[in-house]
């Protein structure tokens, strides 16, 4: 379950069956919920409701840790924002008031605004930064309530907001908690399982590949923030309502802690471990009472020993079918002939030019007036020494480096430089030289986040899960297999991608390309680390591609590879183009043969 | 009021400043940033308070007492929470691993201490108004910090190795200076100056429990506008913080000044995500 989606259905019955051993250990959580109050008295449904209303925070705030990786703790803000605003809405002190049903959506409202607010600077900071901005929220949120006592009452404080019947029992107001629990876990656990989920995923691990398939990380997670902040914010209503009166100090830090552990304990990219770390953190300091003085405390001492012992949290220790081992003498065998079943054959006609592209880093002249033309149905080759700007030149096209100097050109549209996850949109694709790869994720997702752009669904209905989500899901899954059945790996589908030999890990880089339908394929080295047969295999896999129309821009250091496959090939030294022509003028080149490929 | 405002902005101003400092001093020697900073400045005061006031000990044995305690915490910090995670440094789990810790400090404290805030001695007794000496300690307690650093990395061959480590740490170990004591070192340091800011400030923030917590931030303010590592900008971003809180606070009211630092902050760090003094960013692809 540290997976990040259920493998999709390829047909209903046996997506059923897929799905179900996943959903055994949820049902057995709510079935226990469920049959609590029949066998205990108040004083557990008190902590029952606790745990639950935790949960609907815990299930927001997951996806922005335990997904995305940013370490939000101070999430007891937009706790106390929740249940202040409902309070204040339902006690009608500063506005005609308003009935509890009513003010909780308008408290998520709120939430989700001030979400985005405390999650912005995420689009900048990262790890210990964002963390801080976070607790500083956390420290304001608590002196304004303190402070704006017109409002909030200041420290002498304000009721709750009260439920009508049936829901104004500890039992009827158990079941309702509940219930939104459920509720928020199917949302939280429908986002998890969509292409926003794995993109979530991409960023926090992949950040530079996540843009090279076109995810933007604005608007993922703008998106996420809204959800988290809600979720939070309808929290706090709830825990208003269950505290019956509250004061600033009943939202103390140790509940940010509670939470921000929870999902620490439970392990990042699940929900079933934050979700029964969230029940063990709440009913710990229960069973004894110097464990309650001494919560925080040991809640520390949990996250220490998380973070040193066991970094995967209980997810980790859940995850069986991750430890079977894999065959040792399993080889790559891509089947090129199946790449006419998967991608669109493309019409071809573009050409992606570059004119006098100039790049300096300091003093040193990267790239110095370089001219390329990728032709579609081309394989063009890129060589040259260490240092001579051939990596340089792939990020200058896929808009990780703008170019200070000349012009990049697709078909007769211009390239703007930079903005590098606006290239796949416009069919440029791209493999690194060290694989990028999501190591947590399975083999599947990895190729999957490739078709991210692809997806049609809205944020919103991926939550709800209708019919356009699972049309997305099938779709990409499909693909997906289909296109690591190309590059030979479909044996490994559902394995974690860190387990995987570096040459697969090249090959999935190489199918997650393909997910786009690309019109220009930019490879570099994908032959470093590979073994003959391998090379054999991908030049192979290689000129498959080009038939389809593919414009191919490759770099490489294996001269054989280049010279076979390569129709056109660019030399470059120092930044300059020492040679260009076909392999036969290149390899009788004297210059290239003195300053490159050796006598 | 003017006068009220610089006298408390610059001393609560020294008081980040100097927490600013101690992040950097355990950032250059280990590149990790740590949640006890905050705490270490906190126990300055609960200490001195306790040595002081509660066991009756004259003001310089409490003190050094002061330091000492600190020091421990400073290397405990690197022992239980830095050192294990170095290895993999680009995961980042020092957050959670110095946030646990400093929890940990933050919940034993307020349980052996107690969770009200409790008085701190006068030290000297000098000055009254403005020039009350709670205004003026924690200026010149940083003062001779600043002294005492720039003394220690310009002129001592543990400064120049410190130094050296926070530079290039690869090249600093092929060298064959002994970069885990010396990390050790600058933790005790790192404590050291910690206690100096909460035994200076402790007349000013009083011995209590959530100081961490608040300093954690107040302090970290400065380096995010300095720049991490940059000590010269920690001590102008921690002074200037310190006048605009006043300021805020004098003009306008609490609350505001802190929404009004919480602001500058994230405006500072949106801006300049490297801070105003701080280096260029690193290449990504």
């Amino acid at each position: 379950m540290t997976s990040v989606t259920v493998t999709p259905p390829r047909s209903e019955p046996s997506a059923f069956r897929a799905v179900l051993p996943q959903l055994v250990p949820f049902l057995c959580v709510f079935a226990v919920a469920m049959i609590l109050p029949f066998v205990s008295n108040d004083y557990w449904a008190l902590i029952g409701t606790r745990a639950a209303i935790y949960w609907v925070l815990v299930s927001g705030l997951n996806l922005v840790v335990g997904f995305a990786g940013h370490l939000a703790i101070g999430y007891v803000a937009l706790l106390t924002l929740g249940a202040y605003t409902t309070s204040v809405l339902v006690a009608g002190n500063v506005m005609p008031a308003v009935p509890v049903f009513a003010a909780l959506p308008i408290a998520a409202v709120v939430g989700a605004v001030f979400g985005v607010v405390v999650g912005l600077p995420a689009l900048r900071l990262r790890t210990f930064y964002f963390a801080m901005s976070t607790l500083g929220f956390a420290t304001i949120v608590t002196q304004i309530a303190l402070a704006w006592q017109s409002v909030t009452g200041g420290g002498i404080g304000i009721a709750g907001p009260e439920f009508p019947a049936p829901f104004n029992t500890a039992w009827g107001y158990y079941y309702l908690c509940i219930g939104l629990a459920a509720v928020s876990t199917w949302i939280s656990a429908n986002i998890a399982h969509s292409r926003f989920g794995r993109a979530l995923v991409a960023l926090r691990d992949a950040e530079v590949a996540a843009e090279a398939t076109g995810i933007s990380k604005p608007r993922m997670l703008i998106a996420i923030f809204l959800l988290a902040g809600a979720l939070a914010a309808i929290a706090g209503g709830l825990f208003a309502s269950l505290q019956t009166y509250i004061t600033p100090d009943a939202f103390t830090f140790d509940l940010s802690v509670l939470f921000f552990i929870a999902i620490l304990i439970g392990g990042r990219g699940s929900i079933l471990g934050p979700l029964l770390g969230t029940i063990i953190l709440t009913i710990l300091p229960e069973l004894a009472a110097p464990l309650a003085a001494w919560s925080t405390f040991l809640y520390a001492v949990l996250l220490l020993v998380i973070v040193l012992v066991i970094p995967g949290g209980i997810a980790a220790l859940l995850d069986f079918r991750n430890r079977r081992p894999l065959p040792s003498n399993r080889a790559i065998l891509p089947r090129p002939a199946a790449l006419g079943d998967i991608v669109r054959k493309r019409a071809g006609g573009k050409t992606l030019s570059l004119r006098g592209i100039a790049l300096s880093f300091g003093n040193v002249r990267a790239i110095d007036g370089l001219d390329l033309d990728v032709a579609p149905g081309r394989i063009h080759g890129l060589i040259g020494p260490n240092g001579s700007g051939k990596t340089t030149t792939l990020n200058v096209i896929s808009g990780y480096y703008a170019a200070k100097g000349g012009t990049m050109t697709l078909g007769d549209d211009a390239l703007p430089p930079g903005m590098p996850a606006l290239r796949a949109a416009r069919g440029i694709a791209r493999t690194f030289q060290t694989p990028r790869v999501i190591g947590e994720a399975s083999v599947l997702q990895n190729v999957m986040i490739g078709g991210t752009i692809e997806g049609e669904a809205s944020f919103v209905e991926a939550l709800l899960s209708l019919p356009r989500h699972h049309r997305d899901e099938r779709m990409l899954a499909a693909k997906a297999r289909g296109l690591l059945g190309v590059v030979g790996l479909e044996t490994l589908a559902d394995v974690r991608a860190d387990r995987l030999q570096h040459s697969e890990l090249r090959f999935i880089e190489i199918a997650r390309a393909l997910m786009l339908d690309p019109d220009f394929l930019l490879l570099d080295e994908p032959a470093a680390g590979l073994s003959a047969d391998e090379i054999d295999r991908l030049a192979a896999l290689i000129k498959a591609i080009c038939a389809r129309g593919t414009g191919v821009l490759l770099v490489e250091h294996h001269a054989d590879l280049i010279f076979a496959i390569c129709d056109q090939i660019t030399v470059l030294n120092l930044g300059r183009i020492l040679a260009a022509g076909t392999a036969a003028e290149i390899r009788s080149h004297k210059e290239v043969v003195s300053a490159y490929l050796g006598a | 009021m003017l006068g009220s405002i610089l006298a408390s902005g610059l001393a609560a101003g020294a008081i980040y400043a100097l927490v600013g400092v101690t992040y950097n001093t355990m950032f250059s020697t280990s590149r990790v940033m740590s949640f006890t900073s905050g705490q270490l400045a906190m126990l300055g005061g609960v200490f001195g308070s306790m040595f002081m006031l509660k066991l009756g000990l004259p003001v310089i044995a409490g003190f050094v007492l002061t330091l000492v305690g600190c020091a421990i915490i400073g290397i405990i910090t690197e022992f239980v929470a830095v050192r294990p995670v170095l290895k993999n440094l680009d995961q980042h789990l020092y957050v959670l691993s110095t946030l646990a810790l400093a929890l940990m400090i933050q919940q034993v404290a307020a349980i052996k201490w107690g969770t009200e805030p409790q008085p701190f001695p006068k030290l000297i007794g000098w000055g009254s108004g403005v020039w009350d000496e709670k205004f003026w300690l924690p200026v010149v307690a940083c003062a001779a910090t600043v002294i005492g650093l720039e003394y220690l990395y310009r002129r001592t061959l543990v400064g120049r190795a410190f130094l050296a480590i926070a530079e290039d740490n690869f090249a600093a170990r092929a060298l064959g200076l002994p970069e885990r004591n010396l990390r050790i070192a600058s933790y005790a340091l790192a404590g050291v100056i910690g206690g100096i800011a909460g035994f200076s400030g402790g007349e000013l923030l009083l011995a209590f429990f959530a100081n961490g917590a608040l300093l954690n931030f107040y302090g970290f303010v400065p380096v995010a506008i300095g720049g991490l590592g940059n000590n010269r900008g920690a001590i102008i971003g921690g002074i200037a913080l310190g006048l605009f809180q006043q300021a805020a606070n004098f003009l306008v009211g609490g609350i505001f000044s802190s929404v009004a630092v919480f602001t500058l902050f994230i405006v500072v760090l949106l801006a300049a995500p490297r801070g105003l003094f701080g280096s260029a960013t690193a290449r990504r692809v």
